[in-house]
């Protein structure tokens, strides 16, 4: 075998092992954990694949900004494995039927997908500068539209985050 | 694959290069910390550690080993797999942006076999260093929080928020910087600094980039954790920060990734700015020295500026007095980031109308 599968396998192994091991741990912290172990696996899979301005965007992005906001959420609540809180019955089957539609999107995706159309060892479209090129010619368009989604979600972030209107309390607590 | 197909002669010279970075890193980082006590001595006007060898040289040596000693507490209630991994993270994110600084110019040898000084030259590396400076929070977050203590905890929470607002600024500053260099390469951005004059301007990107260096540097003191930003360490609110329940080696690999963080950073700012291991009249020497003396020339040149920025940070830490934490924010999110996107549309301002490059 050669070291490209050996790595291939290893890396799918990890990715596939710590996704299963973010849905199944009880304690919160653990499944972020397991959650950026997948991250960098991914990571790993990019380079495999000679994108490495992808891989390293994937490291920025997910396990180094995403994922610590995670935590953070994760910290201030201190959840823990015994006051996780338990769903109601009508919320867990709400899961189970979007996860399972999610899951069939998925299936149909992979299935209709032509797996020898990615020629792994001549591929450039992952490095930077041809990557910069195609999305300011080919899909710009689209490009530019989500980066109006991005100021648009922010945005609203900042609208909903914004303090209500009320009266400013004086200092020993009452309305002026 | 072609990335995949090494030759063991190439490992072996990788694996020598990688073990004299990480023992120099820690050695520099050791004396770093005596160093820093030298320093605040000096300013305070004191002596300093003077007791352990001659001028104290051996204080580091006896520090280390009172760590080792010292006996080892986890805490009962604490989360202990993520308590102990903490230090471990501090520690591997402190090393791991040294794999892409170029130590020194490649050297060529009798045979025609070009020896790099560079572990590894990937055409993201100003990016790599990017990730890994984002990762470097979670020792910090990791150890904090897993302490079950409450100090520990709000001092992880400053050190991550403070991490996230000024990796904003420092990503910002970067660009600035890339649309001068084009390109991510650490190898190219020193080697497009070659010398110290070109084209009747300065070579190097400190004379083109005086804002985005400004900019990164202070962003640099804030990710350290260095003061005057060093409020996840702030001994007068929160008793003593993130690793209050930490004891013995995993105190000291706490202590001792900031120094690692300091030296690794210098060498990055000296890279991205200061031109590398690149000085004035290099072309002069390299034509009298041989190639094995200029290339022991250029690493003693990129070692002193090092040196040189370390002291910096050492300066600042013994003369600015900490900031307080609203200040902090302030600072970070309506100072630094509108000047820092201020600075990115000047820069391409100048490079399309005035240099039409």
């Amino acid at each position: 075998m050669a070291i490209y599968d050996i790595l291939f396998w290893v890396l799918s192994a990890i990715a596939v092992g710590c996704a299963l091991g973010v849905i199944l741990s009880r304690n919160p912290v653990n499944s972020v954990m397991f959650l950026i172990i997948t991250f960098f696996a991914i990571s790993g899979h990019y380079v495999l694949m000679n994108a490495q301005f992808l891989a390293i965007v994937n490291v920025i992005v997910y396990a180094g900004a995403i994922m610590v906001l995670f935590l953070f959420v994760i910290m201030l609540m201190n959840l823990n494995a015994d006051v996780e809180p338990q769903k109601g019955q009508l919320v867990q089957l709400a899961g189970v039927i979007s996860g399972g539609v999610f899951f069939l999107v998925i299936l149909a995706a992979i299935k209709s997908a032509k797996p020898e159309l990615m020629d792994k060892t001549s591929t450039n479209i992952g490095l930077i500068s041809d990557l910069g090129k195609v999305l300011f010619t080919k899909y710009v368009l689209p490009f530019e539209i989500s980066s109006v989604l991005f100021l648009s979600a922010m945005i609203g972030a900042v609208v909903i985050g914004k303090k209500e209107e009320t009266k400013p309390l004086t200092h020993n607590g009452e309305e002026e | 694959m072609l990335l995949l197909q090494v030759d063991t002669a190439l490992i072996i010279e990788k694996v020598i290069l990688i073990s004299v970075i990480l023992m120099g890193s820690l050695g520099i980082a050791m004396y770093a910390t005596w160093g820093e006590r030298k320093v605040a001595a000096v300013m305070q006007d004191r002596l300093g550690p003077d007791r352990a060898g001659p001028f104290g040289l051996l204080q580091p040596l006896a520090d280390g080993l009172k760590l080792f000693f010292k006996e080892e507490i986890i805490p009962d209630r604490s989360t202990r797999f993520i308590f102990i991994l903490g230090p471990c993270l501090a520690m591997l994110t402190a090393l791991m942006t040294s794999a892409v600084v170029p130590w020194g110019p490649d050297y060529t040898t009798a045979t025609g076999h070009v020896v790099s000084f560079q572990v590894a030259d990937i055409n993201i590396g100003m990016l790599f260093v990017f990730g890994v400076v984002s990762l470097g929070v979670y020792g910090v977050m990791l150890g904090g929080w897993a302490s079950n203590n409450k100090f520990s905890l709000l001092s992880s929470i400053r050190a991550a928020s403070q991490a996230i607002s000024y990796e904003l600024a420092l990503g910002i500053s970067l660009i600035a910087l890339l649309m001068l260099t084009g390109t991510l390469s650490l190898r190219e951005i020193v080697a497009q600094q070659h010398g110290f004059w070109n084209d009747g301007y300065f070579s190097w990107n400190f004379f083109k980039q005086p804002v985005g260096f400004i900019i990164f540097l202070t962003c640099a003191f804030a990710e350290l954790n260095r003061a005057p930003f060093d409020l996840p360490e702030c001994e007068s609110e929160l008793n003593m920060g993130y690793h209050q329940e930490y004891s013995s080696m995993k105190l000291g690999f706490y202590l001792f990734a900031e120094y690692i963080n300091m030296f690794v950073s210098s060498a990055i700012i000296v890279t991205l700015f200061f031109g590398g291991y690149n000085f004035p009249f290099m072309d002069k020497v390299a034509a009298g020295a041989g190639p094995m003396l200029f290339t022991i020339i250029c690493i003693l040149v990129l070692l002193t500026k090092v040196v040189c920025m370390i002291l910096f940070f050492m300066f600042i830490r013994w003369t600015v007095p900490r900031f307080r934490y609203d200040q902090l924010m302030k600072l970070g999110w309506r100072s630094l980031i509108p000047l820092a996107l201020i600075n990115m549309l000047v820069t391409g301002v100048l490079i399309l109308w005035v240099f039409k490059k």
